[in-house]
């Protein structure tokens, strides 16, 4: 029997790694596969949750599908936004993207 | 240790290296694969937890769609060809930040008692999760429907671009 702290620590994990990526990465593209790694630390704990807290309600694993769902929309809107980026600043970097910043 | 637990750490370990891999290898192609790797990985940490149906998803739409379309905007954007360094200077804060965050994470996660922990992982299966979807969360299912409908559309227009440019 594996004890549920030990998914829920994976998931702790996977999501500091992937604030690292967001934080670290310049380049668009390596910061929405970072996102990426955090919603499945999400998931693995909403199904961790589900299986081994609430044995009548699964609402966890619920859940985990509208998460993978969003981030399915998320995923083909932000390479949409990326590759709209490039064409008008032939560049992927997010810190050269800074007409909004002033 | 029993045999499950190191069924458990055979899995974890790829989890993890995969996502150390995302987030430092050098090259853009690497760090993709890298993503496959630790993404099928969660598949298996699904099927651990007794979500097949989730972890067949997670093959199919991370493992498939979801990686073809990251190398397809690499590939489109030509972030191989740009000489700028991938990661920015504010390197060192990025760990502090993540180490700290994981610290806290992993310490309320080690000291809390869990409420209602069973000894047994309970089997949800395929069926009760269709029927829950379609009864209790049919207006959710729904919106959600709607959401990769205008997503997708609004990605469609966003990468066509304008008439005449």
């Amino acid at each position: 029997m594996i004890p549920i702290n030990n998914f829920l620590v994976l998931s702790a994990i996977l999501f500091s790694l992937g604030i690292y990526g967001v934080l670290a990465r310049r380049n668009a593209v390596l910061i929405l596969m970072s996102v990426e790694l955090m919603l499945q630390a999400v998931a693995i704990n909403f199904i961790a949750f589900a299986v081994y807290l609430s044995p009548d309600q699964f609402t966890g694993v619920i859940f985990a599908i509208f998460v993978i769902t969003i981030a399915a929309a998320e995923v083909g809107l932000a390479l949409a936004i990326i590759l709209r980026l490039y064409r008008n600043k032939a560049t992927a970097n997010v810190d050269e993207a800074d007409i909004m910043k002033w | 240790m029993t045999y499950e637990e190191v069924i458990f750490y055979v899995i974890a370990v790829p989890t993890v290296v995969g996502a150390i891999g995302v987030v430092t290898a050098r090259n853009v192609v690497h760090s993709a694969l890298f993503l496959i790797l630790s993404l099928l990985a969660v598949a298996g940490v699904f099927i651990l937890l007794a979500a097949e149906f989730l972890a067949i998803v997670q093959v199919l739409i991370y493992g498939g769609a979801v990686t073809i379309l990251v190398l397809f905007a690499m590939m489109l954007t030509r972030v191989r060809d740009l000489p700028a360094a991938l990661d920015g200077p504010q390197r060192p804060f990025a760990a502090l930040a993540a180490g700290i965050f994981m610290g806290i994470s992993i310490l309320s996660v080690v000291s809390t008692e869990w409420p209602g922990e069973t000894e047994e992982i309970n089997v949800i299966s395929i069926e009760q999760i269709g029927n829950e979807l379609f009864t209790t969360w049919s207006v959710p299912f729904e919106i959600a429907s709607l959401v990769l409908m205008v997503a997708l559309l609004g990605a469609i227009i966003l990468a066509r671009g304008e008439e005449g440019e």
